[in-house]
């Protein structure tokens, strides 16, 4: 791995499921999570996506692409248009900078997911690569 | 526009404490990692361990509501709820995760409120970011923090579709306006240099000539320049949407909005036929056909 290397994007369908099984379980109750008639109350349009399931689906993307050996250090995302039900989320990602610290080698991945209506994350995430691991982004 | 007294007032709970010896609902546990897993369609640790990005899970209260913050952090989201800020998004999240997380580990956390925004218009409404910042132990042990950031604002709410703006129609373009309502498209004429002008003003541009008629326009023109709106979206308006200038036959130009092309197609030179378009029962207005490519 080195900076400058791109992630493979993943495509994650936003499903109404998706958005309040996420919720639940990230024990997230707000009822715009869920609940359309209140959300809508709120001023949204419907049920949007938490910021919890967004943290954990940038997570996912870390985890598939680099699997099991690459440990999360660090993740900082920002929320910008919200995922709503019936949409898709295609995340991207691409090595900024490599380093090392005491146990080993650190890279961080500047990650973005997209759906139709524009960015609906942006972050940065610190992983710790094994040490001698000579690891490489997995394709798909 | 949120009162001033407000913001002092919310300001000071900066450096306040919104948790104090907070204790996890549940410690990690096997069944919460496997339906999170579930949930996201994330891969199951197979040591397993937590995946990281589960932090804030573990201190989350659930559907009984968080009896275990202290009182500023909900003064400070009372005193909002108040003023009428009464919705809630969260934008940001920052994690840091010293060590795995296994089944067992029993969670507990403090947090401080860190800051306190003045008031930020946003397309939500108008609201004040509140970033809190949070310390999650295992018996002494520093396992991760965690800073939060939450939008605190007032809904706007959706009422009846809005109208589109009128026109300020004044003594210098009633003519212009009263052509329109009969589907006319008037363009000024200098009756002492025959220069044409548009849009409607008192004096001719060329000769300073007071005195005009009118010419019909015969409708036909071509897209002289346009831009597309996306952002930000107005009342009325969808975006993205285009706004064309449009040069008429008769030399003046225009601008208008323009129909039956998609706006990342519209194209300057493009031909274009004058249509009338009843926006509702109150307002007529002009606009432009993309005329089909022969
Ligand atoms: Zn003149």
């Amino acid at each position: 791995m080195r900076a400058g290397d791109e992630l493979a994007p993943l495509r994650i369908p936003i499903t109404r499921t998706l958005i309040v099984a996420g919720a639940i379980a990230t024990r997230d109750y707000q009822d715009v999570h869920h609940d359309a008639e209140a959300a809508r109350a709120k001023g949204s349009p419907d049920i949007f996506m938490n910021i919890l399931t967004t943290n954990g689906l940038v997570g996912r993307y870390i985890a598939e692409r680099l699997g099991p050996a690459a440990e999360l250090r660090k993740v900082a995302i920002r929320l910008g248009v919200p995922n709503y039900p019936d949409g898709e989320m295609e995340l991207s990602g691409r090595v900024t900078s490599m380093g090392t610290d005491a146990d080993g080698e650190t890279a961080v991945i500047e990650v973005t997911g997209a759906n139709a209506l524009g960015q609906h994350v942006t972050g940065q995430v610190t992983i710790r690569l094994p040490r001698g691991g000579g690891h490489e982004p997995a394709r798909s | 526009m949120a009162d001033a007294g407000l913001y002092e007032r919310i300001k000071a709970y900066e450096g306040r404490s919104a948790v104090t010896g907070g204790e996890g609902r549940d410690p990690v546990n096997s069944p919460m990692i496997r339906h999170w897993c579930e949930a996201l369609g994330h891969p199951v640790p197979a040591d397993g361990s937590a995946p990281a990005t589960m932090l804030q899970v573990w201190t989350m209260a659930g559907l009984p509501g968080h009896g275990d913050r202290s009182g500023p952090y909900d003064e400070l989201l009372g005193a909002l709820d108040a003023a009428g800020f009464t919705a809630v998004v969260a934008t940001d999240c920052e994690q840091e995760y010293l060590r795995p997380l296994r089944p067992g580990d029993r969670i507990a956390f403090d947090a401080v409120i860190e800051s306190v925004s003045p008031p930020k218009a946003t397309k939500l409404g108008t609201g004040y970011f509140i970033t809190t910042r949070m310390d999650l132990r295992c018996a002494a042990e520093p396992v991760g923090t965690h800073r939060f950031r939450i939008l605190k604002y007032a809904p706007v709410h959706r009422k009846a579709p809005a109208k589109r703006p009128r026109p300020v129609v004044n003594r210098d373009n009633a003519g212009f306006w009263d052509g329109v309502s009969r589907r006319e498209l008037l363009i000024q004429r200098c009756t002492h240099c025959a220069t044409p002008r548009f849009p409607w003003l008192p004096g001719c541009d060329r000769c300073g000539g007071q005195e005009w008629d009118t010419v019909r326009a015969s409708g036909s023109g071509t897209v002289y320049s346009y831009v597309v709106m996306h952002h930000p979206p107005f009342p009325a308006f969808d975006p993205p949407y285009a706004v064309v200038l449009v040069e008429l036959a008769e030399g003046v130009r225009m601008v208008a909005n323009v129909t039956g092309v998609p706006c990342d197609k519209v194209r300057i030179g493009m031909p274009v036929e004058l249509e009338f378009t009843g926006v509702d029962s109150e307002l007529t207005l002009p606009v432009f056909r993309a005329k089909e490519e022969v």
